[in-house]
């Protein structure tokens, strides 16, 4: 279990081996990579400044995973959000989930990202060819939350 | 009693201040009722809080309600919707 909010890049890879490293229980590994894209709604992004509210970033992130963790049996699970100044293709964040089974590592992962994004307090700031603009909130985000709610814990 | 109060995001930009210490009045017991008082501040913060339903709070670094008690509260954040992910 882990949260980290850094400028620098992360390695998938070094990431998930040090997550599973001695590790025998685990027989699901699940990673989602959010990246930067060259575009948003019709228009070109030169890149993006990602803020956050140091503290409170660490303890949404904690605990949107300590939640994950009381509904689904994971092993494992990772959240590393970047932050500062950031080009297209470019990562953004990485979850890492893992279980004995796929089907709590994939609806965890995907939980994870859900509350993170409406959550977590960061905040992005687009460069375009009109300016900078920042980002606004995607209603759809909040739909993907509201799928949880009622939805069954899975113990 | 002084508190803290942080800005994030575009509230930064337009009340021109990363964050400020504040003497909170008597009278000012919720975060709604903060608003009121911050957009009476300035110009600045009136621009900042014009769009005030869109604004998100948080005190002690935990989400609140506008309806939230500012009682016990050192540190008070108004930011936009995130957008993180």
């Amino acid at each position: 279990m882990g949260v980290r909010v850094q400028h620098e890049d992360f390695d998938i890879g070094a990431e998930v081996k040090r997550l599973t490293a001695g590790r025998t229980d685990i027989g699901a590994v699940v990673t989602f990579t959010g990246v930067v894209r060259g575009a948003n709604d019709g228009a070109g992004v030169a890149g993006m400044t990602l803020e956050h509210y140091p503290g409170m970033t660490e303890s949404e992130l904690a605990a949107v995973e300590a939640e994950a963790a009381a509904r689904w049996p994971l092993r494992a699970s990772l959240i590393i959000h970047r932050v500062g100044v950031l080009a297209p293709g470019d990562n953004i964040v990485l979850v890492v989930t893992a279980s004995a089974h796929r089907h709590a590592a994939f609806a965890a992962a995907e939980f994870l990202m859900d509350y993170l994004k409406t959550r977590a307090p960061f905040w992005k700031k687009e460069a375009g060819p009109e300016g900078d603009r920042w980002v606004d909130a995607r209603e759809s985000d909040g739909d993907a939350l509201a799928r949880w709610e009622h939805a069954p814990k899975h113990t | 009693m002084p508190v803290k109060i942080l800005y994030f995001a575009w509230v930064r930009e337009k009340t021109g201040k990363a964050e400020e210490v504040v003497d909170l009045p008597a009278g000012v017991a919720t975060v709604a009722e903060l608003v009121i008082w911050l957009k009476g501040r300035g110009p600045e913060y009136a621009e900042a809080f014009a769009r005030e339903h869109v604004i998100r709070a948080a005190i002690n670094q935990t989400h609140v309600q506008p309806t939230a008690s500012l009682a016990g509260a050192r540190e008070i954040a108004f930011f936009p919707p995130v957008t993180g992910g």
